[in-house]
C-alpha cells in the first residue's frame, strides 16, 4: 500500500486546518481548487479540500528534542549537526510530492520567501514575519536526523503540506577548503552557505544521509551560517546535515552554536 | 586436433589488407600470445616465432619487439629487474614430432631501444624425448608466494608443472615434472585465494573460422594438483570448466593471459583464431575478466546500446538534473477500474515530452530513481577513430535520441553539454570490474597519476573522484530501458 510521503494520495492534506489549542488561529493550507488544476482526482475525491480539520493538541517536543544547552555543541559522532533553530512550520499546501520540481522548489524556497532577514541569524523565541506569526525555536536534536514533523506535531502546528526552515552557526577552528555539506531531506529542500545557494534535494525524496553533497565549498575561519529550508505535502518532514571534508571524512572539530 | 604452435605460421602469413574494425585497433596480428607485460612505459606481447606486438595503451598495436631464439608460444613474467622469456623449440606434432625443449632466457627491458635490453640465455629447463606421451611446448610461467612454477605440454598428452629458481630461471634441483592435465593446449597458471589455477585451450586450432578453440579452466589448493573443475572432473581426466568461447566475428579464443591493473580490473589477452572483420586472421584480443564463486569467467565489455547508468551504492540512475515531467494519467483508472473494464496500453513517455522542461545549454546531471523516463536512458557507443584503453575503445554517451553527451564538468562535477565533439572531457573508457559491474573513466582523466573516475559521491550526487575497489561507489550497471 502507498505510504505518505509517496506519491499517492494522502487524504488529510487538502483540508483546511484549525488548531485545536484554542489560542491558535484557524491555518489555510490548500486550496485544492488549484491542486485540482494539476491533478484531476481531486476534484472528485474526497480530498476536495473544503473540509476543516481539527489540529490533534500538541504532543511536545520530548523525548526527540531537548531546549539547547548553554555554550556551544558539537557535531555527533558521525559529524551530523544538531543544534538549530528551527522555525514553526509554514503553510504551503502540496496533496503530492511529485509536483516538487527544481522549479517549483526554488521558486518556493528561496530568500525571496524567507519569512524575515534572510542574512541575519534570528534569536530563539522570535517571531517570523507572516500570517500566522511562526516563532523561531533554538533546540537540540536527540536523534542524528532533525525530525521536523516532530516538531510540528509537538507544538500542535500543522504537519503536512509546509514548509520549515532551520538556521545554524558553524564555527571553525580554521579556513577548512574543499569541504562539501552531505544532507539529507524529506522531502525536498534548499540550503544556504553564508547566503549562497549551496545545495538543493528536489523531487519526492526519502531522507537519507549524505543523499546529496554540495560542490566543494570553504569554511571561513570563525562563523558560518548554514540556512535551509525544507518542503513537505504528505510524510514525515526530517533532515540531516554533516560537513565532509576533502576525503568525504565528516568534520568534527567544529562548533554549533544558534546564537 | 593441431598444435597451436604449429600451425600459427600459416595464419601469420595470411597478411591481406584491409579494415581492423573489430576489437583492438592498429595490425594486432599474432598467434600464440605470451602474457602481455610493461616494459619501458609500453605494453609488450610475443607471439610464435620471433616478433610480437607493442603498444603505448593497451588500444592501438603494432609490430614490435624482439625475441631471439626462434621457436613457439612464448610466455614473459618480470620478477625484479628481469623478464623471463621462455619458448619452446621443437614439438608441436609437425617437423619435430613431439619431441621439444622448452627454454629460458631473461632480459632488464623488453624495448630493444633501451640500454637495458639484451637476452641472456638460461637454457633448457624441460624436454619432452618424442617417445613419451607428452610433448615441451607452449610454456607458462607463474610466480607465486616467491616461488617459480612451469607450466608446459599441449594435446599431445600431459600438462606438466616444474618449478624453476626465481633467482636464475634455471629448473631447480632435483625437480621433477608432475602431471596436472591432460590433452591442453596454451595452459596458464593463476594463483588466487588460496586456489591455483589451471587454466588451458580444448578444442581445434588453427583452422580460421572452423577452429572451436576455447578456454577452460581447473583449481586445486596445490600447485601440484589435483585440479578439478565445477564439476569435480579432474583434469586428468579431461574435465575443465569453460572461461571464454568464440562470439560475435571472433573465432577460437585460446592462449590465456592474465592482465592485473589493479583496483578490481583484471582482463585476459587471447588470440582469436579468426577475426571475420579481419580476413579471418588470428589477432589479439583482451577482454574483462570476471571471478564468480571463486572461478575465472569471461567477461564482456559494454555492447552499444541505450541503457539506464544505474549505481551500484545507490541504485539511482544517472539522469540529467532537470524538472520531473508527469505522465497524464488519472488513478481511478487503476483503482476504480472493473476487472471487466478493457486494459488499453498506455504509451511511455516520449523524448519530445520529457524534453520541455530541458535547459538549452549544459545540463547538471545527478542520480535518480529511475522512472523509464527520456532523460535518464544513455545511448553508449564506441568512438569510431576514438582510441581506446587497454581493450576497450573509448565510448560517448549521449541521451537516447539526442547529442547531449556526459562530459567533465568544473569542480569534479559531471555534466551533459548539448553536443558531443569527441573532446577528451566527453570520451569514456569503461572497464568491467572483477565482479561483473563496470568502472565508468573520463578520458581526459586516464593519463593521471590517480585518475578519477564516475562515482556516486553521495547517493545523489554523481561526481568524479579517485576510484575505491573496496566501496561500491564507483561501480556501475547498465539496464536495459
Amino acid at each position: 500500500m502507498p505510504r505518505p510521503g509517496q506519491q499517492m494520495q494522502d487524504f488529510r492534506v487538502g483540508l483546511l486546518w484549525r488548531r485545536a489549542n484554542p489560542a491558535s488561529r484557524t491555518r489555510r493550507l490548500v486550496t485544492a481548487m488549484l491542486l485540482g488544476a494539476l491533478t484531476p482526482v481531486v476534484a472528485q475525491a474526497q480530498t476536495a479540500g473544503m473540509v476543516e480539520e481539527a489540529l490533534p493538541p500538541p504532543t511536545g517536543l520530548a523525548p526527540l528534542f531537548s531546549p539547547t544547552t548553554a555554550g556551544p555543541g558539537m557535531p555527533d559522532s558521525d559529524g551530523f549537526l544538531r543544534r538549530w533553530l528551527l522555525l514553526d512550520p509554514i503553510a504551503k499546501p502540496n496533496r503530492t510530492n511529485s509536483g516538487f520540481t527544481s522549479s517549483y522548489v526554488r521558486e518556493a524556497l528561496s530568500p525571496r520567501t524567507y519569512p524575515g532577514e534572510f542574512g541575519k541569524v534570528p534569536r530563539d523565541g522570535e517571531f517570523a514575519k507572516g500570517e500566522d506569526a511562526p516563532r523561531w525555536h533554538a533546540l537540540d536534536s536527540n536523534l542524528f536526523d532533525v525530525k521536523l514533523f516532530k516538531l510540528a506535531q509537538g507544538l500542535g502546528n500543522p504537519t503536512y503540506g509546509v514548509i520549515f526552515w532551520a538556521v545554524t552557526v558553524v564555527n571553525s577552528p580554521r579556513e577548512m577548503r574543499d569541504v562539501r555539506l552531505a544532507i539529507g531531506s524529506n522531502s525536498a529542500s534548499v540550503w544556504w552557505l553564508n547566503g549562497q545557494e549551496t545545495a538543493g534535494l528536489f523531487g519526492d525524496r526519502r531522507m537519507v544521509m549524505d543523499d546529496v553533497l554540495s560542490r566543494p565549498v570553504t569554511l571561513r575561519k570563525g562563523r558560518n551560517v548554514i540556512r535551509g529550508a525544507v518542503i513537505n505535502g504528505p510524510g514525515v518532514s526530517d533532515f540531516c546535515l554533516r560537513v565532509l571534508d576533502a576525503s568525504g571524512r565528516p568534520i568534527r572539530d567544529i562548533t554549533i552554536d544558534v546564537t | 586436433m593441431k598444435s597451436a604452435a604449429a600451425f600459427s605460421v600459416l595464419g601469420l602469413l595470411l597478411t591481406l589488407a584491409g579494415p581492423a574494425p573489430a576489437q583492438l585497433a592498429g595490425e594486432p596480428f599474432i598467434h600464440d600470445p605470451s602474457t602481455i607485460v610493461q616494459s619501458d612505459g609500453k605494453w609488450w606481447t610475443f607471439g610464435t616465432r620471433g616478433g610480437g606486438l607493442v603498444s603505448n595503451d593497451g588500444w592501438v598495436w603494432h609490430s614490435g619487439g624482439e625475441r631471439p631464439g626462434g621457436g613457439v608460444a612464448p610466455d614473459v613474467i618480470k620478477i625484479g629487474e628481469r623478464y623471463y622469456v621462455t619458448y619452446a623449440v621443437g614439438g608441436g606434432g609437425m617437423n619435430g614430432g613431439h619431441a621439444s625443449n622448452v627454454k629460458v632466457m631473461w632480459t632488464r627491458s623488453l624495448d630493444p631501444k633501451s640500454r637495458d635490453f639484451g637476452y641472456h640465455d638460461v637454457g633448457i629447463v624441460a624436454s619432452t624425448n618424442g617417445i613419451e606421451i607428452a610433448d615441451a611446448i607452449d610454456p607458462a610461467f607463474l610466480y607465486a608466494e616467491g616461488r617459480l612454477w612451469l607450466s608446459y605440454g599441449t594435446y599431445f598428452g600431459a600438462i606438466r608443472l616444474v618449478e624453476l629458481d626465481p633467482r636464475t630461471g634455471g629448473r631447480l634441483a632435483g625437480n621433477q615434472p608432475v602431471d596436472v592435465a591432460i590433452d591442453m593446449e596454451a595452459t596458464a597458471l593463476l594463483h588466487r585465494d588460496g586456489w591455483y589455477y589451471l587454466l588451458g585451450t580444448h578444442g581445434t586450432c588453427c583452422d580460421g573460422p572452423n577452429s572451436s578453440y576455447n578456454i577452460r579452466v581447473g583449481r586445486s589448493r596445490n600447485i601440484t594438483g589435483p585440479f578439478v573443475d565445477n564439476m569435480g572432473v579432474p583434469l586428468l581426466k579431461g574435465g575443465g570448466k569453460l572461461v571464454v568461447a568464440g562470439r560475435g566475428r571472433q573465432y577460437g579464443p585460446g592462449h590465456f593471459g592474465l592482465i592485473d591493473l589493479g583496483d578490481g580490473v583484471e582482463k585476459y589477452s587471447m588470440h582469436y583464431e579468426a577475426d571475420l572483420d579481419r580476413s579471418g586472421r588470428s589477432v589479439l584480443g583482451i577482454q574483462p575478466l570476471l571471478w564468480t564463486d571463486g572461478w575465472p569467467v569471461g567477461g564482456d565489455d559494454v555492447a552499444p546500446g541505450t541503457y539506464e547508468i544505474q549505481s551500484e551504492r545507490s541504485g539511482g540512475a544517472l539522469q540529467l538534473a532537470v524538472d520531473f515531467v508527469r505522465i497524464p494519467f488519472d488513478p481511478r483508472r487503476s483503482f476504480r477500474a472493473k476487472p471487466s473494464d478493457p486494459a488499453v496500453p498506455i504509451p511511455n513517455q516520449s523524448l519530445a515530452e520529457n524534453q520541455v522542461t530541458w535547459p538549452a545549454g549544459v545540463s547538471e546531471v545527478d542520480l535518480g530513481d529511475y522512472m523509464i523516463r527520456a532523460h535518464q536512458q544513455w545511448t553508449i557507443s564506441p568512438v569510431p577513430d576514438g582510441g581506446g584503453a587497454f581493450g576497450t575503445p573509448f565510448y560517448k554517451i549521449v541521451i537516447a535520441g539526442t547529442e547531449r553527451a556526459l562530459a567533465v564538468g568544473p569542480e569534479g562535477t559531471v555534466q551533459a553539454v548539448p553536443a558531443f565533439t569527441t573532446s577528451p572531457e566527453q570520451l569514456w573508457r569503461i572497464d568491467q570490474l572483477t565482479d561483473g559491474t563496470y568502472r565508468i573513466m573520463p578520458k581526459a582523466s586516464a593519463g593521471a597519476k590517480e585518475p578519477l573516475t564516475l562515482v556516486a559521491l553521495g547517493r545523489s550526487t554523481p561526481a568524479l573522484a579517485k576510484f575505491d575497489p573496496k566501496s561500491d561507489a564507483g561501480r556501475w550497471t547498465f539496464k536495459r530501458p
